[in-house]
């Protein structure tokens, strides 16, 4: 089977879901975020049976607009986990959700529009084209199927930032989001022009070979470099284009917000990886290139870390959180090697998404059911949840310690091998500020434990007192995630050596 | 599963246990008691006659490489490799008896304010991070298991820790730990890096270094060394990195304190002695003075503290971080005698504490707080079997002849002095006889606040508010792990061969060190 009827086959359920909901009348539209969740498990199985795409062009059929090599199978399981998991949150979601969009009724009234779940099947349609969307970035090897790709996703999270319409949350994040996203992409094309410019080409494997020509103009190499650089540091959130993150993260609805924290994080590594690939390997470009890299990955690093250390709001300190992981994986692809050692920063990048896939997800999944259950998204909300809810408790506890990075949980191998890269490259200064920042984490991250399991309830016989329910199909998804967290601390290799 | 897996899987299997409904203090103390009984059985196992090699080995290859020295073979990069030899195998016999009594001594089921399943699986917890650390041979598991008893730790203190400032003594610690194993983290893989980055095996590792020039440039040597001390040395509460230790100790519940003083700690100077001085030899000659200072001041700055102390738990404490002392020197003299005296008061001293550490919590159980000036003196009269006990624990920690811990400050000592005299130069008093006629003085210091604490407590005439008071005497269960660790200071004090045997072939293996 090709490996592009994969995304086919993702935009043929998304359109599913759509058309499903338009014709067949449904007594709760939640069944069809399980449709969603089983078609993306099928595809997630047939990911792992393409690796030789066949036929004409063999791995890159489509003229070179599309590879299938390993790191593209890799994310395209991340965007497909990412995915699963969002819908299964957003089933959850789902009532709050309709709060958000629905008039407020009156005290006589039948509420119809919550009745009916009015705009449920888009909230599931739309993270699937996203999906799909992700998976061909993981794809792209051409810049115009980068940025179609970068555009389909980009374009689909404009709207579900903004979807719970009555919160003015939700639509400032919309509104931030989508000038931000719109300034990146000017930037982003206006890069890609100056890169045809000095190179005339547009795929990324003739780009490589201009760019190491000797007479390729390095001024305006280094220009679209810049340029490229400014967009993608947007789409991963790394500083000084950081500013929107804190806001958009906090106002969207909790889905989305792990949605674009995992998803879209992912997604703008693997374009980032690839196209900083040929800056990397040009002779001429590779040192200021990298003295870029380092010192925003300081940067990143430092302001991520420090300014998580007094958020209140779990939501926007796991945003900030995810500015410092941006760093850390930032500090990886800054570290190429010049003589290819054991681990390349392609796998490290790689094994570290999959790592904060799960710990980001198993955090936001416990978020979600405390926020539809208790209405609540600050710290206050997890006081005393170790007596009340002790299983969501612990597997906080151990979202959390990978998170911070404490070892035997996936979270630690990923710093492990990033810390490994960069000293390999001699990067000191960048290791030290790597120290500053992990340590610096601990405190945030623990202080969340301390919420749980020290403190006690400010009220007493309060909501924070009831167990939280968590249904079935959450409770599975939060045991694999912390047994997932677990294996491959232990066991990085059953990861890792897919790269080796 | 080798018999060193079983060690480490045993206390977690327990904690699992505990967790999903085991009774708590039955499934704890017996999986401590099958631990001691197998710790022993690896002694029985481990083959004296055998050298250079880590014996009881077990290995589980996680990343293989394609091997540099044999061309088409794979090598392990990363592997979940255990393994002891003399000086871990100590190390294993300290964490086997400590955690068995600080089970033993935690207090009954219904006596835990809070989670009790918390408090049992904790302990387990923190003894397996500390077996896992001095069974791996793997660099990566070395580390990762030491960090995770960590969390355990910030949960108990924070949780069950005693008096109002718990909170900010848990965080202090734990950024304090945080920081020091990030450092270290940092050194551990600036040391991977450098010996070829090909792979995580101590083996391998020490082969590497072993060859003439192993790393490219010497500054590049001293700067991972220097980054391994401060690592370490924040861990092991190396003057002026120890403020944390005192206050952790005195606000933690007793077993919490009695395995993090006793076991925990002796991570970073395992470490200095497995890692830092075998694979960094220049490292170490180059940094030996900067050692030597920081380490007088922990037995002569912290010592006064500790004299100053007017609260016994806090005393405590702090002697635990002046002790620390005494185990720098032994690594610093960089001889023989001066490492193996280090590794037996690791031994001895970490028994010691715990013993201690257990005697205050039954002090604090009694009278609900530990200053010297509340509690009065006399309690010779009313707690005689407590009062003996606690003159035996105090005895050893000064050093008295006969317990563990005077063998081994003899020992390091003899370290000290050992490059006094030469025939070619005579006397010589270089920085190390210095500072070991310094932490003589210490020996000194901690007779005088051992006996002061000793004389405060129980003897003198009774004071009248503790007359009306009723104060029960230890009963048998509470004496019981109290007597365990007494009479193994004893006998390794009457006997200190019976260890030495097995650490002489190991620290001798360590090339570099003068004999």
């Amino acid at each position: 089977m090709p490996a592009y009827y994969l995304e086919i086959i993702v935009v043929v359920l998304g359109l599913t879901v759509l058309m499903v909901e338009t014709f067949v009348s449904l007594r709760d539209k939640r069944s069809l975020g399980w449709l969603a969740i089983l078609g993306l498990l099928v595809v997630l199985v047939l990911n792992f049976t393409v690796v030789e795409t066949g036929g004409e062009g063999g791995n890159t059929p489509f003229w070179s607009f599309y590879v299938m090599d390993i790191p593209a199978q890799w994310f395209k399981g991340l965007a497909l986990l990412a995915t699963i998991f969002v819908i299964l949150m957003s089933v959850d979601f789902s009532r709050v959700l309709s709060k958000g969009i629905c008039p407020e009724v009156e005290d006589d009234g039948v509420d119809d529009c919550a009745e009916n779940q009015v705009a449920l099947s888009e909230f599931f349609a739309l993270p699937i084209f996203i999906c799909a969307g992700m998976m061909w970035m993981a794809s792209a090897h051409h810049l115009v199927s980068i940025f179609v790709a970068l555009e389909t996703v980009t374009i689909g999270f404009y709207v579900i930032v903004a979807f719970m319409r009555r919160n003015v949350g939700s639509l400032e994040a919309g509104v931030k989001y989508l000038i931000l996203g719109a300034l990146s992409t000017g930037f982003l094309v206006y890069g890609f022009a100056w890169l045809f410019g000095v190179t005339g080409e547009m795929e990324l494997g003739a780009i490589a070979d201009a760019l190491n020509a000797p007479d390729v103009h390095r001024t305006g190499a280094l220009f679209a470099f810049a340029l490229i650089l400014i967009a993608l540091c947007f789409k991963i959130g790394a500083v000084p284009f950081q500013i929107w993150i804190p806001d958009v993260y906090q106002g969207a609805p909790m889905p989305v917000t792990a949605f674009l924290s995992v998803g879209s994080k992912a997604a703008g590594f693997v374009i980032l990886l690839r196209l900083l690939e040929p800056f990397m390997a040009s002779e001429m470009l590779n040192a200021n290139v990298t003295s870029v890299l380092v010192i925003i990955a300081a940067a990143t690093i430092l302001f991520g870390n420090l300014a998580a250390l007094p958020q209140t709001n779990f939501k926007r300190l796991l945003a900030y959180s995810s500015v410092s992981h941006a760093g850390f994986l930032l500090m990886a692809v800054a570290s190429a090697p010049a003589h290819p050692g054991v681990v390349s920063p392609v796998a490290a990048v790689s094994y570290y998404l999959a790592a904060y896939l799960m710990m980001t997800m198993l955090a936001f999944l416990i978020m979600n059911l405390i926020r539809v259950q208790r209405g609540d998204e600050n710290l206050e909300a997890y006081k005393g949840l170790a007596k009340s809810s002790p299983f969501l408790a612990f597997a906080m506890l151990v979202a959390m310690a990978s998170l911070a990075g404490v070892p035997l949980t996936a979270g630690f191998v990923g710093k492990f091998w990033v810390f490994v890269l960069a000293l390999q490259e001699k990067h000191y200064y960048l290791v030290a500020f790597g120290v500053i920042g992990a340590a610096a984490g601990f405190y945030y991250y623990l202080k969340i434990v301390k919420s749980m399991y020290w403190d006690s309830p400010a009220d007493a016989g309060s909501s924070a007192a009831v167990p939280v329910v968590v249904a079935w199909p959450t409770r599975i998804a939060i045991v694999l995630l912390v047994v997932g967290v677990f294996y491959f601390g232990v066991n990085p290799g059953a990861l890792l050596s897919l790269f080796l | 599963m080798t018999l060193l897996e079983a060690i480490i899987a045993i206390p977690i299997v327990a904690a699992l246990a505990i967790a999903f409904g085991s009774p708590t203090r039955p499934t704890a103390m017996a999986a401590a008691a099958i631990n001691l009984l197998l710790i022993l059985m690896a002694f029985a196992q481990y083959d004296l006659s055998v050298e250079g090699v880590y014996q009881l080995a077990g290995s589980h290859p996680i990343i293989t490489v394609p091997s540099v020295e044999q061309p088409g073979a794979q090598s392990i990069l990363l592997g979940l490799s255990t393994g002891v030899d003399g000086i871990s195998l100590v190390l294993l016999l300290l964490t086997g008896l400590v955690t068995l009594a600080a089970v033993w001594v935690s207090p009954a089921e219904d006596q835990i304010k809070g989670s009790k399943r918390l408090y049992y699986l904790s302990s387990l917890l923190i003894s397996a991070g500390a077996l896992g650390a001095f069974c791996s041979t793997d660099l990566f598991f070395f580390f990762a298991f030491h960090e995770l008893a960590l969390i355990p730790t910030f949960l108990m203190i924070g949780i069950f820790g005693s008096g109002p400032n718990r909170v900010r003594v848990a965080w202090k610690m734990t950024i304090y730990l945080g920081v020091g194993s990030m450092i270290l983290l940092a050194g551990l893989v600036a040391l991977f890096v450098a010996l070829g980055g090909q792979s995580l095996q101590f083996g391998d590792l020490q082969g590497w270094a072993n060859a003439p020039a192993a790393i490219a440039s010497a500054s590049l040597e001293n700067g991972i060394f220097l980054t391994l001390l401060i690592g370490f040395g924040i861990l092991v509460s190396l003057f002026p990195f120890h403020t944390w230790a005192p206050e952790a100790y005195a606000t933690a519940p007793t077993p919490t304190a009695m395995l993090h003083a006793g076991v925990l700690k002796k991570f970073g100077l395992y470490g200095l002695i497995r890692i830092a001085l075998p694979m960094l030899p220049n490292g170490a000659a180059h940094w030996q003075t900067l050692l030597l200072v920081l380490l007088v001041g922990n037995i002569l700055y912290v010592g006064y503290v500790t004299m100053a102390q007017k609260r016994f738990d806090l005393m405590l404490g702090n002697s635990s971080v002046m002790h620390m002392g005494y185990a720098f020197l032994g690594i610093a003299s960089l001889n023989v005698i001066g490492v193996q005296g280090a590794v037996l008061l690791m031994f001895a001293h970490g028994i010691s504490i715990a013993l201690l550490f257990a005697l205050n919590g039954h002090l604090r159980k009694r009278f609900g707080t530990l200053e010297f000036d509340r509690i009065g003196g006399g309690l010779g009269k009313l707690l005689p079997t407590l009062g003996l006990l606690f003159g035996f624990a105090i005895m050893a920690s000064i050093g008295l002849p006969g317990f563990a811990n005077f063998a081994a400050e003899v020992m390091i000592f003899f370290g000290g002095f050992a490059g006094l005299y030469s025939q070619q130069e005579g006397i010589v008093i270089g920085p190390v006889q210095i500072a070991t006629m310094c932490a003589i003085w210490g020996v000194v210091i901690s007779a005088v606040y051992g006996l002061r604490a000793y004389r405060n407590l129980f003897m003198g005439p009774l004071p009248d508010s503790s007359k009306e008071r009723k104060l029960v005497d230890l009963t048998l269960a509470e004496r019981l792990p109290l007597i365990l660790l007494i009479v193994a200071l004893l006998v390794i004090g009457c006997a200190p061969g019976l260890l030495i045997k097995y650490l002489i072939p190991s620290i001798e293996n360590i090339s570099h060190l003068a004999g």
